[in-house]
């Protein structure tokens, strides 16, 4: 049996809180990696991955210390090191990918520069050398431009260029192990494709091994050999991918699995109502100075739609599709310029400030980050209680029953009403988030990328809380997503958004298979599957690729 | 569960408090306390020259020596805080109150009034604040509602800025747009919404503004325009006594260091401020 | 390093902006000392102040035109250096100031000198080594010379050097300047007392703003690469930091204005501000009028060097 390149044996990493107690971070976890590997670290927010990431290279966060265990790369001892060895193994043995590469990035040094900085640090090879290592990087990871792209700097090339660009910085040592901390995260579905090909492929012809840390099954099955399961800093499960994906053991595995196959949508039974409760029609929107009546620069560009009452509408699409400017525009945040919606049957004015109370209640919207969605100087009894005076004028006893009764609703315990809101999850939040939604009594709800910024299992748990509400209270959602299988469990009904258009729009349970748009067929074959031979098998046209993506 | 009462402590509250931040809480509420209860405790009538010698060393009958008439330094000093305290306490109310309400409204009405106000406010900056207060002084005079309001009128520019920063700030919160999406008017976004998320750090540049002016009434006093005599704050003590520096009386010592304390220890409980401790069982 | 029209477009905003702060600063400078209670030519005029004296004199001075016309005159002026007559000393003003005003800047340029390096050093180092023994000592000094008024500083400056120590000798000029010794030791105490308010608040700005520049995620990607400490402060963060330095400086040295008041009052120094400050006693108007501008004028123009550097280092406005 060949030796592990990496060993780590009850790895403990604790952290300090503000009160002065020791909290432990990871409680001792092992494992190995063989020369040549590629692992996956896998967990939720909080499980600990990126930590034991960079613990491999002796590095912890401030505030945390490695209390106990024992890491081995190669021959050397990490743990036993003092800081001034780790840094001389970091870039030469383990290099590190981050997540947002336009952080890592010095915004005033050519991208050049940093790429063979390395190379310069440890002293390698002379600058020459290192100048032509790099360009054959670039050309191993299909960069355009490989010859001139390092004379720009970093803020004059997209976001994928940018992460294949930090991976060509952690290659040019030649490490034996590469550390990936979720470096596709960040990427639109259509440009992580491109990334994750360039990453396998590179990572295939070189040899290395890997570490690669991710909250997302499917991208993880694409790149990595073995998967590691984590929660609360001590390992769930361990196994190859194939086994992992297709017979997982423990519970918690198979809840992330679960998680990731969400149930499609049964529509409820048809509600046979006169009028759809949303018409948009022709609307255009934008932002920027008004000149001649229209905004400098627009947004939206002539979108129609039609939501049933009782139904939900889903709306996706890649940043800057506009997406968002919807939402907004529907709930008067951001005046319309052209264009009409009417709300059953009555026409919206465009600016919020001219309608009615009556119609702003009906019209509710929930935004994406929780953290900012709530006053932090409001306990969330205040918080729920000033939409209920605001629009039904309660007051006192009957008010304070029915903020439990609201709290009760989206399964939340009745005791935090007293808490303020960083006291919550994020879970918790968001969940507190719907609450005041409905406080107001609405019949429309705007979820504008509501789980986007939650985990998955998490997110599940707010769908399934959608999807009762709706059954109960007879909602209606118009729900805007980047994600298709988000949407796929809860719409009945789907728009693909593109540069401010709707190019497409089909039931949700016929999308995979009739979508004829290319765009939509383009981002529909570009999202990930529980599949390890997806990557390989894909066929995307390149020519459609340059068109609608930004790599 | 006993019912035993306990006294709050900062840990118990659920605050962590330090112990530069308790030193220098306990100062400034020590000064605090003498000015107001001043006159009650001075061991001589500040103006009485209860002194043979004048520039006398530190004994057991005058605690801070005498000054350049015999008087008791100590009383004066003890008078003195009444003046030095009193007057920035006052000033920086005006400045802190006038700023934060102006810029809490410019930050969110925006538009033509933000933009004038901030340009005529920021003119103030091209001046510096001792040379305000002398030009001002010297030709309105050194009465005390006339010290207290040219001091506000300096610190009010500063107090306006920081506030507009941080309400602007805030007014791009998801959870203001909520608000205005609820149909909320001006008064409850500003009020609710607004003010009590940025109250923390307002206080924290209150602060940092009565330190500047507590500095800047030294100043003018010193140089003659402040308290005028027989009154007399801190810097004007300085004044006075200046005679008696190569002296190394501690008439001219005292009172510098009585300026000091109370700056000093504002400084350091600012910069030490009780943190909630976020500590999440959950 | 080629420069957008945006960041050319802003240098231009912030000039204009000081030009109009400088007329509005003149205005309020010209409209304060005409507020100042006495009747001018009643003063100068003393015993001999009978009524026909007094509106003949006025008249003589110009004071019965109306108060527009005489500040656009002063205005003009100024601007072609004419700075009128002192009411006390009837001299030149523009010949009673250029010697002051020698003076005053020859303070200023040895405290510059002197300050500007040792400051920088020891901030760069407090926030390459934060948290270090170093670090603390910088620290506290700094915030106990800035928060204490400038008259203790200077205080303090003479107690120790020259009444316990007995080196240099307690007030400055009034010595013969005849040997660069003699010279040494009477510029010695307003350069001390200056040198440690304006080092002080240059410290702590450029602490400030070397620790904003480590903490960026890029400087943190330096240490994952391997750099060493010293290699990732020298070469990553001080780099993008010589923006906000500079700008630290500029402001720095602004305090100088307001110091020098005190400083040169305290050790008689025969500079602008003292002139100031004793014009304000006797009310001679143009002069205070004079020197205010002069004050006002050098503040500003640090100012604004500050905010321009600021603007132009900001990488996000590189083309």
């Amino acid at each position: 049996m060949t030796q592990s390149l990496v060993s780590v044996r009850d790895l403990k990493i604790g952290a300090k809180t503000d009160s002065g107690r020791e909290v432990a971070i990871i409680n001792g976890v092992s494992f190995d990696i063989a020369p040549g590997e590629i692992v996956a670290l896998i967990g939720e927010s909080g499980s600990g991955k990126t930590t034991i990431a960079l613990s491999l290279m002796g590095h912890t966060r401030t505030g945390c210390a490695i209390h106990d265990g024992h890491i081995r790369i190669g021959t050397h001892d990490v743990t036993a090191m003092t800081e001034r060895q780790r840094a001389g193994l970091r870039g030469t043995e383990v290099s590190y990918v981050p997540q947002s590469a336009a952080a890592a990035f010095n915004p005033s040094k050519r991208i050049m520069d940093q790429v063979v900085e390395i190379t310069a640090i440890h002293d390698l090879m002379p600058r020459s050398k290192a100048e032509e290592k790099a360009r054959g990087l670039f050309r191993a990871l299909a960069l355009p431009d490989p010859d001139t792209i390092g004379d720009r700097y970093p803020h004059q090339v997209s976001g994928g260029q940018l992460q294949r660009l930090s991976a060509a910085m952690a290659l040019i040592g030649d490490p034996q192990l590469v550390i990936f901390d979720e470096p596709t995260t960040a990427l639109d579905v259509t440009t992580q494709i491109e990334v994750l090909r360039a990453f396998r492929s590179v990572m295939d012809k070189g040899g290395m091994a890997g570490v690669y840390v991710s909250h997302d099954l499917a991208v993880v099955a694409q790149i990595a050999d073995r998967i590691i399961v984590l929660r609360g800093g001590v390992v769930q499960e361990e196994g190859t991918t194939e086994q992992i994906l297709t017979a997982p053991a423990h519970p918690y595995t198979r809840e992330l699995l679960d998680a990731f196959e969400p149930v499609p949508h049964v529509p409820a039974p048809q509600v046979q109502a006169a009028r759809p409760i949303l018409q948009v029609d022709n609307l255009c929107a934008g932002y920027g100075v008004i000149r001649n009546g229209e905004p400098t620069a627009k947004v939206l560009q002539n979108v129609s739609l039609r939501l049933e009452r009782g139904r939900n509408l889903g709306v996706i699409g890649e940043s800057g599709s506009g997406k968002s400017t919807l939402a907004r525009a529907i709930a008067g945040i951001l005046p319309a310029y052209r264009g009409k919606m009417m709300l059953d049957g009555k026409e919206l004015k465009p600016d919020l400030r001219h309608r009615t109370k009556d119609e702003l209640r009906r019209t509710q919207i929930v935004f994406q980050l929780a953290d900012t969605a709530l006053n932090p100087a409001q306990s969330i009894e205040t918080i729920l209680a000033r939409p209920l005076t605001f629009y039904h004028g309660m007051r006192g006893a009957e008010r304070a029953g029915r903020v439990v009764e609201l709290l009760d609703m989206v399964h939340l315990p009745a005791a935090l009403r007293h808490r303020l809101p960083q006291e919550l999850s994020g879970g918790q939040k968001q969940r507190v988030n719907l609450a005041r939604a409905l406080a107001a009594g609405p019949e429309l709800i705007l979820c504008d990328e509501i789980t986007s910024a939650l985990d998955t299992v998490v997110a599940a748990a707010i769908l399934d809380l959608l999807k009762e509400l709706q059954r109960e209270l007879g909602l209606s959602y118009l729900f805007i997503s980047h994600d298709l299988s988000t949407v796929e469990a809860i719409c009945d009904e789907v728009l693909v958004m593109l540069k401010g258009r709707v190019v497409e729009a089909l039931p949700a349970a016929r999308m995979s298979a009739d979508a004829t748009h290319p765009y939509s067929r383009l981002l529909i074959s570009s999202i990930p599957k529980l599949d390890t031979g997806w990557l390989k098998g894909l066929e995307q046209d390149p020519d459609l690729l340059a068109q609608f993506t930004n790599r | 569960m006993s019912m035993s009462r306990r006294i709050p402590t900062p840990a118990r509250l659920g605050y962590s408090f330090n112990w530069v931040g308790r030193v220098g809480l306990a100062i400034i509420l020590f000064w605090a306390v003498i000015a107001i209860i001043g006159p009650g405790i001075t061991p001589y009538p500040p103006g009485e020259m209860a002194d043979w010698d004048y520039f006398g060393p530190i004994s057991e009958k005058f605690w801070m020596g005498s000054d350049y008439l015999g008087r008791d330094i100590l009383s004066r000093v003890i008078m003195g805080a009444r003046y030095t305290v009193g007057i920035a306490l006052a000033a920086v109310a005006l400045a802190c109150t006038g700023g934060v309400i102006l810029g809490m409204i410019a930050a969110v009405i925006g538009g033509w009034f933000d933009t004038i106000l901030s340009r005529l406010l920021d003119a103030f900056n091209g001046i510096p604040h001792l040379l305000f207060g002398l030009v001002v002084v010297a030709a309105v005079g050194s009465s005390i509602p006339v010290l207290i309001l040219t001091l506000a009128a300096m610190y009010l520019p500063g107090s306006y800025r920081f506030a507009r920063a941080l309400a602007v700030n805030v007014n791009t919160m998801d959870f203001v747009t909520v608000a205005r999406a609820r149909g909320e008017r001006f008064g409850h976004i500003i009020l609710r919404e607004i003010f009590p998320n940025i109250l923390g750090p307002v206080l924290a540049d209150l602060g940092l503004r009565f330190v500047f002016i507590v500095l800047v009434l030294s100043g003018l006093s010193f140089l003659g325009l402040g308290v005028q005599p027989p009154n007399a704050d801190w810097g004007a003590l300085v004044r006075e006594n200046i005679e008696g520096l190569s002296l190394g009386a501690p008439a001219v010592i005292f009172p510098s260091i009585a300026i000091a304390s109370l700056t000093i220890s504002v400084n350091m409980f600012i910069d030490n401020l009780p943190t909630r401790i976020r500590d999440r069982t959950e | 390093m080629l420069r957008s029209a945006t960041t050319w477009l802003l240098v231009g905003q912030r000039l204009g902006i000081a030009l109009i702060t400088l007329i509005i600063v003149s205005f309020a400078v010209f409209f304060a000392t005409e507020l100042l209670p006495g009747d001018v030519a009643e003063v100068l005029l003393g015993q001999a102040a009978t009524p026909e004296a007094v509106a003949g004199l006025r008249t003589a001075m110009g004071l019965d035109q109306p108060a527009i016309w005489r500040f656009l005159s002063w205005l003009g002026g100024l601007t072609t250096g004419d700075l009128g007559m002192s009411y006390v000393n009837k001299v030149s003003i523009a010949d009673m100031l250029s010697g002051r005003l020698a003076n005053s800047l020859r303070l200023a340029g040895i405290v510059t000198v002197i300050c500007v390096p040792v400051a920088l050093t020891l901030g760069i180092l407090a926030a390459m080594w934060r948290g270090s023994w170093l670090d603390r000592t910088v620290s506290v000094a700094t915030i106990a010379v800035i928060s204490v008024p400038e008259f203790m500083v200077a205080t303090l400056a003479v107690l120790i050097f020259a009444v316990w120590l007995g080196w240099l000798p307690a007030l400055s000029y009034g010595v013969n300047v005849d040997s660069i010794g003699a010279m040494l030791r009477a510029y010695a105490m307003p350069v001390i007392s200056l040198s440690f308010v304006v080092s002080a608040q240059m410290i702590r700005m450029t602490r400030a703003a070397v620790i904003e520049t480590i903490n960026t995620p890029y400087v943190e990607m330096a240490l994952l690469k391997g750099a060493s400490r010293s290699r990732m402060v020298l070469r990553h963060a001080l780099p993008n930091a010589l923006g906000p330095i500079a700008n630290a400086v500029a402001l720095s040295l602004s305090y100088l204005v307001g110091g020098v008041i005190i400083v040169e009052t305290i050790f008689n120094y025969p500079g602008v501000a003292k002139l100031m400050v004793d014009a304000v006693s006797t009310r001679d108007l143009p002069l205070i009028q004079s020197c205010a501008m002069i004050f006002c004028l050098s503040y500003l123009l640090l100012i604004t060097l500050a905010d321009l550097i600021a603007i132009l280092s900001n990488p996000r406005l590189r083309r």
